[in-house]
């Protein structure tokens, strides 16, 4: 446990590190071709882009997949420097389960990465839940190659609270 | 009881929801009264339990009218009848041309041979007048084939603003007094109406009669809005809302408009539905992302909960008698139905087939549990005995979901959902035998039905 955690620290150091030198995981492309080079690593695209502000799902799964630990830990830092009080996480399900069934799958899912980010030292009051269910899904074909972008929690920051 | 609701929170809801609520006033004052005795046990009887069913031929000569402004009205109550009728797929009418006899009152004697002779087997005759906005429908069933009454003489009166109720109402006994299965046309339907694109579709509260005519919405696009459930007496709606920026439970009394919140309620509030007493809800709530079943108490705020785990409980449904509550949870492992005692306890798995099971609804019969399949990539809408034995499949789709009864327990209507980039939902209705799946031809998508009980 405590060498997971020195290690997660370690990585989240050198993310940051790492950021702050190349301008993101494009940065070694150069420059001049970087589409995030101008954005400002304060600014929501920053977040939303290039830390990414999605965790996908499996199938009636809540679980967070070991792929997306390390987005939400650069979730969590990015939070904590910048100082957000407020993030909503949305909590969401593909179309293949019933409405009500939806509804707690993506609660299970929000919290999921709630937990996960109040692990990571995220104050527990500055982060809400809410669930959408089948209400919104993001991408619209009825096929897996959909339904896997569907099974999403979002993490949402409130602008005006930073 | 709702009188203190609106003052304490009369928030923004009041001003936009009493423009709805001033056209939701659907109690018309009816009379029904017999002319003669009712007591003639029917010779012709329609089994609508098994078997493959031959349509029966009705004659439905015109009502008989004294002047033009009633023969109008008359005119529009038989078309309202004649596709209740219809619809049920167990009648077909014998088509005017072929009518032998004239009929000039409703008390002259019936020439059997003429309606048999152009194989009727039932005939309806009516006589209807409008008096002082008024309108007063007199009318008989005759069983040719047996030659007499299947019921005597009934007599409804109503505003003439009611046409489509009285019409409701005499396809009712016609129905019920052919079939000997309890009525269900004079009822409405709340329901989601839907409009625009998948990824961001507006939904809005709507009610409407059940054959689709008179639809009122209750509410704006703003929120989202889920899943409509009537109260036992059909003049109130409990419904989830995004209003506040998540999901929450809320009450509406169709009557006078007034919205009731249950801020006392912690969480995330959804799948709610009454009592069978309509004193209680039961809905889910969600706390830290686990999902229970709890009761609310509308009268005392006495709040319980009645189960307590970390798997996902939801969509709880009475039984009739108020002493069980089925519900669909995935402690097991994955979703399936259970029933418990009405005050919590020990629950009991009665879904046992392949796949998983979703929004069970006890049948207003007691005897039947209808329910969501989900099983190889297909849904169903499904019907089983309240111990889970004798599971039938009635439907299959791509998305059938969300199964609420007709108060006599024979028919079922549920949302049928299309595939793809332009999928939407549209509402059906299918007879508990498996037979006769239409769909409720609506101008937009529509979801999420709950079928009121008999309008007083």
């Amino acid at each position: 446990m405590n060498y997971q955690k020195i290690m997660m620290s370690v990585l989240i150091l050198f993310t940051v590190t790492n950021c702050s030198e190349t301008n993101g995981i494009f940065g070694k492309t150069g420059s001049g071709s970087d589409p995030f080079a101008n954005i400002s690593q304060t600014s929501l695209e920053y977040f939303s882009n290039e830390i990414g502000d999605t965790v996908l799902f499996k199938v009636n799964q809540s679980v967070i997949e070991p792929d997306y630990r390390e987005t939400l830990n650069s979730q969590a830092e990015w939070i904590k420097e910048n100082s957000i009080t407020s993030v909503t996480i949305e909590g969401h399900a593909d179309e293949q389960g019933t409405r009500e069934y939806n509804l707690a799958l993506g609660a299970r899912r929000a919290t999921a990465v709630r937990n996960y980010l109040v692990s990571k030292g995220v104050s527990e009051s500055n982060l809400s839940v809410v669930t959408y269910g089948k209400e919104r899904p993001l991408r619209i074909c009825s096929e897996e190659s959909c339904w896997s972008k569907n099974r999403r929690a979002i993490t949402i920051i409130d602008v005006s609270s930073s | 009881m709702y009188i203190n609701y609106k003052k304490k929170y009369n928030r923004r809801y009041s001003t936009t929801l009493n423009l709805y609520s001033l056209v939701v006033l659907f109690l018309v004052f009816f009379q029904c009264s017999l002319v003669f005795s009712q007591e003639n046990v029917p010779e012709l009887d329609i089994d609508v339990t098994e078997g493959v069913v031959e349509p029966i031929p009705i004659a439905f000569p015109n009502f008989i009218t004294t002047d033009f402004s009633s023969s109008i009205i008359a005119n529009e109550i038989s078309k309202v009848v004649k596709n209740d009728l219809l619809k049920t797929a167990l009648f077909r009418i014998v088509p005017q041309g072929s009518y032998i006899s004239d009929v000039t009152s409703i008390d002259s004697p019936v020439r059997f041979a003429d309606w048999r002779a152009i194989n009727s087997d039932l005939l309806v005759v009516g006589d209807v007048s409008v008096v002082n906005e008024t309108i007063t429908i007199k009318f008989r069933l005759w069983d040719v084939v047996g030659q007499n009454e299947i019921f005597k003489g009934v007599q409804f009166k109503g505003p003439s603003n009611s046409i489509r109720r009285i019409a409701h109402k005499v396809s009712d006994l016609i129905y019920s007094g052919v079939t000997g299965e309890g009525k269900y046309f004079d009822t409405r339907i709340a329901f989601i109406s839907e409009r625009g694109p998948k990824n961001n579709r507006t939904k809005r509260l709507a009610i409407m009669d059940q054959d689709g005519a008179n639809l009122t919405f209750l509410t704006d696009s703003e929120s989202i809005v889920l899943a409509p459930r009537f109260s036992p007496d059909s003049r109130n709606i409990l419904y989830t809302s995004y209003e506040t920026g998540k999901p929450r439970v809320y009450l509406m009394n169709l009557i006078n408009g007034n919205l009731r919140s249950f801020p006392e309620l912690p969480g995330m509030t959804f799948a709610p539905r009454f009592s069978p007493d309509g004193m209680k809800i039961i809905l889910s709530i969600t706390e830290n992302g686990n999902t229970d079943i709890y009761t609310l108490n509308l009268e005392n705020n006495l709040k319980k909960r009645l189960t307590k785990n970390v798997a996902i409980d939801t969509a709880p449904s009475y039984s009739p008698d108020g002493k069980f509550i089925v519900f669909e949870s995935d402690r097991g492992g994955n979703q399936q139905i259970y029933v418990m005692p009405s005050e919590g306890g020990k629950a009991k798995r009665i879904s046992f087939g392949k796949g998983r099971y979703g929004t069970p609804v006890w049948s207003p019969r007691g005897d039947m549990i209808a329910f969501t399949k989900m099983y190889k990539g297909n849904f169903h809408i499904g019907v089983m005995r309240k111990d889970g034995s004798q599971e039938r499949l009635l439907t299959k789709a791509f998305i059938d979901e969300g199964p609420t009864w007709a108060p006599n327990g024979r028919i079922l209507m549920f949302f049928r959902e299309t595939s793809g980039v332009n999928g939407a939902p549209s509402l059906h209705t299918i007879e508990v035998t498996g037979r006769n799946l239409r769909k409720i031809e609506l101008s937009s998508f529509a979801s999420d039905p709950s079928w009121s009980s008999l309008l007083k």
